[in-house]
C-alpha cells in the first residue's frame, strides 16, 4: 500500500505491505534507526514518537495508519548542532546510561513538556510511566526534564553537572 | 599519582551525543547487504520426546532459504561456552526438550516477517512427558529432568568448597554446641528468593556474515563478553581465534543475560556459512524471557544462633538452587559467588551448604549480583527477625557482630581475605544522616495513629573485581573451553601523532560510561584533555584480550590496566620531552596538553610535539624506540570487597496491603571515586532492580513448566511512579588489591536493597504478629499477610 508521511520534515512517499509496522518503518524502509524496539506489546516505550503532536509507541501502530501524518523522531529534535533542551538535559544530569531507552524517553518528556512546561516531580513520573529504563532508576531522568523545563521556560536550571549530584 | 580535578570529578559522558539524537548503533541498527532473517521455533513444552519434524511446508514458502533441526547442526556439538557440570545445552533440541522454549528449529528467510510465517508452518510431533518444576520435588529426585543423573548436580559446603584447597574446620559442631547453652536463642526461617528475568530494554541481538574467501567469520553481538563469544565461535567451527571477529558495539543493558555464549549466536554463523549471506536474529520480548538466561531461583532456610545481648553464635544456610535444565557460562558457580559473602560483614561461625538443582526451566545464570543478593537477603533478614526476637534494635545488633577496621584484611568463614572495611563507621554515617532516632519516633507515632510505617535497615558486603588469576585459574576457568582463561584487566593507551590519545580496553561498557571514566584515568594521567581521548572497545580483533563486563570488575581490574598503561606511556613521554626541552625526564610535568619543565611552565611542549618526535625515530634520544603506546595486563591479587548500609522507609495501607516506598537511602562504600555521578547513577539503578524484586517482580512457572510472565505486561518491571527518590551517600575505604584503590559499584545497589525494602515492610506490620512475607510485596500478598496474623 502507498503511504504518504512526513518525517522530521521530509516527505516520503513508500509502498509497504499493510501489517508493517510504524517503527519497521521508520527503522528499515527510511533508515531512522534511533527509534528503537524494546518489547513488542506497547509496554517499554523505546519506541516512542511524536504522530501530529501526540507521543505514540509506533510498534502499536502500522505505517499505513500513519499516512498523511507528521511524524517527530529522536533524529529530529535537535536544531542542526544546537541540542533541544531535553537532549541536553539528559546529558547534563547523566538521564541514561546504556542509551537504549533514551529515544522514547526523550520524545515522551518532549510531549509531555510541550502540553506542561512546568511539571512536578510527579507529572513527570506520571508523564513517562509508559517508558521503562532498566539502568537509572529513574531518579537522574526526573532530574533531566525538570532541567529541559528550566531551559525550556528560559530559567537557569538548578541540577545538573555543576550542581551537587548526591542527593 | 597525579591528581587533578579530572580524577573523581564529575564530567558529562563522551557516550552521550551519540545516544541521545539517536545516532549510536546497536546490533539492530547495523545492516549487512543481502541479509536474511532468522526466527526460532521453540518448545511449548517443559518435558517432551520429539517424535517428529516436519518443515516441508515451512521451506515451501516464498522467501524461505532454510529450515534446520538438530540434524543439520549435531555434529557442531553442544554450545562449548558452557560449565562442564549437569548438561550442556544443544544448538537445537536433540529429540528431547527440557523447558519451554528450547529452540527445536531455525527458520531463515529474506525478511523477518517472512520467517515468523514460516516458522509457524513448521510441524513437531511431540511427545509429552513429566516436568518438574517445584525446587522440593526436584531436589527429592522423584523426577528427573535428564535421565540417568541426579537432579542435584553439586553442593556448595562453606568449609570445603574448593576440593583439595580449601578444606577448613567443619563448623557445625561449635554451632551444635552454641545451641545448647542457656542463653541459646535460636530463629529459623525459610525463604524464597524468587526467580527473575533480568530484562535489558534492548533485547539480544545478533547478525553473522561468514566469508569463505577469507575463511573468517564477523558477529555483531549484543553481548557483555565479545572475547569469549569469538573463542566458542572458533572452537565450533574449528577455525582458529583469530579468524573470528565478534563486534560487541552499543549494548542495551546487560545485567547478566549478555553474560552467556547462547546457541543463536553460533547458529546464525553457521546459517551464513551455509547460505552465502549474512544472517540475522533479533530475540522478542517474549523470547527474552524464556531463551535468555533467568536469575535468582533460591529456597532454603537460615537459622541464627544468638544469645540476647545480641551476639550471634553461629549462622547456618542450607539453599537449593534453580539451575534450570541446563547449565551455561557460570550457572552452578552463581551460588558459590553467594557462598563468599554469606557471612556478610560479621565475625560469625558460619556453616553453608547450597544445593545446585536442575529443574525443567529456562537456565538460571548470573544477573545483577548474582548470588551475593541472595546471600545478603538471607542473612540480613534472618538478622532482622533475630533482632526482633530479642528485642534489640536491628543496627545494634549488627554492630555487635561485624568485623572491626583493625581486623582487616580479615579471612572470611570460607577461607578468603577480604581486602578492607570499616563497617561500622559506614552504618553510623548512615544513622546519623538519617537522623534515626527521629525516623524510629516519626514511625511509632504514626503507628500509634494507626498508620503502618516501616523502617529496614540492612548491610551489605559484595565481592567483586573478578580476578586474582590463582582462584579464577583454578576454580572459575573458562580455559577449558576456549574462552579468556584467568580474569585478567588489559588496556592499550596510544598517543596518536597529532597528539590525541586512543585508549583501547578488553572490556566494554552496557551503560557504564567506560569511555568517560577511562578517558578520565588517561586524561589524569596525561594532562591530555578529555575531548581528545577517545575510548574503543567491543572487538575481540582489535581489542586487547578481554574478559568482558561483568562482577563490577572493569574498573577495579580493566581499569587499572589502562591506569599502568598511562603510566608507562607518561614515562616514556617524559623522556622524549625532556630531550626536547634540553630538561631532566624527571623534571617533566604533564598538565595543560602538553609537559613543562617544572617550576618553568614556559619551557613546554605539547603533546602533539612529542607525538611527532616519538613517530620519527631519528629524532629520538638514543635507545629510546619509536612510537608512543602501551599495552598492559593487570591480574589483581586479590578480589574487592565493597559494603554498604541500606535503609528505606515504607508506608503500608492496611486496607489493601499496597506498599508506599517513601524514602530510600544508602551510603556505600566502593573505595576510590573517578566519577560521582556515573557512581551514583549505578547505585541509582542498582537499587531500582533490588526494590523491584522486594516489590514487583517475578518470573511465575505453572506446576507444567509454562513460564506465565512472558510479556512486559505480565512480568512487573518499576515504572518512574513506583520509585522514589534515592538519596546516596558515600564513605571510602580504598582497596590494596589494585593501584586505583577502586572496589566496583554496578551491583552494589542491588545487593544491598531487596531485604531493606523487606524488612522495613515486616517492621511496618511485625507489631501486628507479620513475621515474614514472601517477595514480591505485592498488595495481596501484604494485606493477605495481615489478615492472616489478625487470625
Amino acid at each position: 500500500m502507498d503511504v504518504q508521511i512526513t518525517v522530521n520534515g521530509v516527505d516520503h512517499s513508500s509502498d509497504v505491505e499493510p501489517r508493517t509496522l510504524l517503527v519497521h518503518y521508520l527503522r528499515e524502509n527510511l533508515g531512522l534507526t534511533g527509534t528503537h524496539v524494546g518489547c513488542d506489546t506497547g509496554y517499554c516505550g523505546a519506541c516512542t514518537v511524536i504522530v501530529d503532536g501526540r507521543s505514540v509507541k509506533s510498534c502499536t501502530m502500522f505505517a499505513v495508519q500513519a499516512s498523511g501524518a507528521s511524524i517527530r523522531t529522536v533524529e529530529g529534535v535537535a536544531d542542526g548542532d544546537e541540542l533541544h533542551p531535553v537532549q541536553e538535559g539528559f546529558w547534563e544530569c547523566h538521564g541514561l546510561q546504556c542509551g537504549f531507552c533514551t529515544p522514547g524517553m526523550i520524545m515522551s518528556s518532549i510531549a509531555l513538556l510541550e502540553s506542561n512546561d512546568s511539571p512536578t516531580d510527579e507529572e513527570i513520573r506520571h508523564g513517562i510511566e509508559g517508558n521503562q529504563c532498566r539502568c537509572t532508576g529513574y531518579h537522574n531522568i526526573v532530574k533531566s526534564v525538570q532541567y529541559a523545563g528550566a531551559k525550556m521556560r528560559g530559567e537557569t536550571p538548578e541540577v545538573g553537572v555543576t550542581a551537587e549530584v548526591s542527593s | 599519582m597525579s591528581t587533578t580535578s579530572v580524577m573523581g570529578g564529575i564530567v558529562r559522558r563522551k557516550e552521550d551525543p551519540a545516544l541521545i539524537q539517536g545516532k549510536g548503533v546497536y546490533v539492530d541498527d547495523k545492516k549487512f547487504h543481502g541479509e536474511l532473517s532468522v526466527a526460532f521455533v521453540r518448545s511449548p513444552f517443559a518435558a517432551a520426546t520429539i517424535e517428529s519434524i516436519d518443515t516441508s511446508a515451512a521451506e515451501a514458502l516464498d522467501g524461505v532459504w532454510a529450515v534446520y533441526t538438530s540434524a543439520d547442526v549435531s555434529h557442531l556439538g553442544p554450545n562449548p561456552a558452557q560449565v562442564p557440570v549437569g548438561a550442556l545445552r544443544p544448538l537445537l533440541a536433540e529429540g528431547v526438550v527440557k523447558h519451554v522454549g528450547e529452540a527445536v528449529a531455525m527458520v531463515v528467510a529474506s525478511d523477518r516477517y517472512i520467517a515468523e510465517d514460516a516458522a509457524e508452518l513448521v510441524f513437531v510431533d511431540y511427545d509429552p512427558g513429566e516436568a518438574v518444576v517445584d525446587l522440593k520435588e526436584a531436589f527429592t529426585d522423584a523426577v528427573k529432568v535428564h535421565a540417568d543423573a541426579s537432579n542435584t548436580l553439586l553442593t556448595w559446603n562453606g568449609n570445603a568448597w574448593w576440593a583439595g584447597v580449601i578444606e577448613l574446620p567443619d563448623p557445625q559442631p561449635a554451632i551444635q554446641e552454641s545451641k545448647l547453652r542457656d542463653d541459646a536463642i535460636v530463629v529459623s526461617l525459610e525463604m524464597t528468593n524468587q526467580r527473575l528475568i533480568p530484562t535489558a530494554i534492548e533485547p539480544r541481538a545478533v547478525i553473522a556474515e561468514w566469508n569463505d574467501g577469507y575463511g573468517s567469520v564477523e558477529l555483531w553481538t549484543s553481548s557483555q563478553i565479545p572475547h569469549a563469544v569469538a573463542g566458542a565461535i572458533g572452537i565450533t567451527f574449528g577455525i582458529a581465534s583469530n579468524k573470528v571477529r565478534v563486534v560487541a558495539p552499543e549494548v542495551g543493558g546487560g545485567f547478566g543475560v549478555k553474560l552467556n555464549v547462547y546457541p543463536d549466536e553460533i547458529l546464525v554463523c553457521f546459517a551464513s556459512k551455509q547460505l552465502g549471506r549474512p544472517v540475522r536474529w533479533t530475540e522478542t520480548r517474549r523470547e527474552a524471557a524464556f531463551s535468555s538466561i533467568q536469575g535468582r531461583g533460591w529456597l532454603g532456610t537460615a537459622t541464627i544462633t544468638g544469645t540476647s545481648e545480641g551476639k550471634i553464635l553461629g549462622y547456618e544456610l542450607e539453599v537449593m538452587c534453580d539451575m534450570g535444565a541446563y547449565t551455561h557460562n557460570f550457572t552452578v558457580a552463581i551460588p558459590l559467588l553467594g557462598l563468599f559473602v554469606a557471612s556478610g560483614q560479621y565475625d560469625i561461625p558460619t556453616s553453608y551448604k547450597l544445593h545446585c538443582v536442575t529443574t525443567n526451566t529456562m537456565t538460571t545464570d548470573a544477573y545483577r549480583g548474582a548470588g551475593r543478593p541472595e546471600a545478603a537477603y538471607y542473612l540480613e533478614r534472618i538478622i532482622d527477625v533475630f533482632s526482633r526476637r530479642i528485642g534489640m534494635d536491628p543496627a545494634d545488633v549488627r554492630k555487635a557482630n561485624f568485623w572491626p577496621p583493625e581486623a582487616f584484611p580479615v579471612q572470611v568463614p570460607i577461607g578468603l581475605t577480604m581486602d578492607s572495611g570499616n563497617y561500622a563507621e559506614n552504618l553510623d554515617s548512615l544513622l546519623d544522616r538519617v537522623g534515626y532516632d527521629d525516623l524510629k519516633a516519626k514511625r511509632d507515632a504514626a503507628r500509634s495513629e494507626g498508620r503502618l510505617l516501616g523502617i529496614g535497615l540492612s548491610s551489605y558486603v559484595e565481592v567483586c573485581g573478578f580476578g586474582p588469576s590463582v582462584l579464577v585459574g583454578t576454580a572459575f576457568s573458562w580455559a577449558s573451553y576456549g574462552l579468556p582463561s584467568a580474569f585478567n584487566g588489559s588496556g592499550v593507551v596510544r598517543v596518536q601523532p597529532d597528539g590525541t590519545c586512543t585508549v583501547t580496553i578488553g572490556t566494554g561498557p552496557s551503560g557504564q560510561g567506560h569511555e568517560t571514566t577511562w578517558a578520565q584515568i588517561v586524561s589524569d594521567g596525561l594532562g591530555i584533555p578529555m575531548d581528545n581521548i577517545e575510548v574503543h572497545h567491543g572487538d575481540s580483533l582489535d581489542s586487547p584480550m578481554g574478559v568482558g563486563t561483568f562482577g563490577s570488575r572493569s574498573i577495579a581490574v580493566d581499569g587499572s590496566a589502562t591506569f599502568e598503561a598511562t603510566g608507562r606511556v607518561r614515562e616514556k613521554a617524559a623522556v622524549i620531552a625532556g630531550h626536547l626541552l634540553e630538561a631532566a625526564a624527571d623534571d617533566m610535568v604533564f598538565e595543560d596538553g602538553g609537559a613543562h619543565v617544572a617550576g618553568s611552565p614556559d619551557r613546554a611542549v605539547t603533546w602533539a610535539e612529542i607525538a611527532l618526535s616519538a613517530y620519527q625515530p631519528h629524532t629520538l634520544p638514543e635507545g629510546v624506540e619509536g612510537g608512543l603506546e602501551s599495552s598492559v595486563v593487570f591480574s589483581p591479587p586479590n578480589a574487592t570487597w565493597p559494603f554498604g548500609s541500606h535503609m528505606a522507609l515504607v508506608e503500608v495501607d492496611p486496607e489493601t496491603g499496597d506498599v508506599d516506598l517513601l524514602n530510600y537511602w544508602a551510603t556505600d562504600d566502593c573505595g576510590n571515586v573517578i566519577n560521582p555521578m556515573i557512581v551514583d547513577g549505578q547505585v541509582h539503578g542498582g537499587i531500582a532492580q533490588g526494590v523491584a524484586q522486594a516489590l514487583f517482580e517475578e518470573a511465575i512457572y505453572d506446576s507444567d513448566g509454562n513460564l506465565l510472565t512472558t510479556s512486559m505486561i505480565d512480568y512487573a518491571l518499576p515504572s518512574a511512579e513506583n520509585l522514589p527518590m534515592f538519596s546516596l551517600d558515600r564513605t571510602v575505604t580504598p582497596t590494596d588489591s589494585n593501584p586505583l584503590g577502586v572496589k566496583g559499584i554496578g551491583e552494589a545497589g542491588t545487593i544491598g536493597s531487596a531485604q531493606t525494602i523487606v524488612n522495613a515492610v515486616v517492621d511496618a506490620v511485625a507489631h501486628l504478629g507479620v513475621e515474614h512475607i514472601e517477595m514480591p510485596l505485592r498488595p495481596k500478598r501484604v494485606w493477605q499477610a495481615i489478615q492472616d496474623a489478625r487470625g
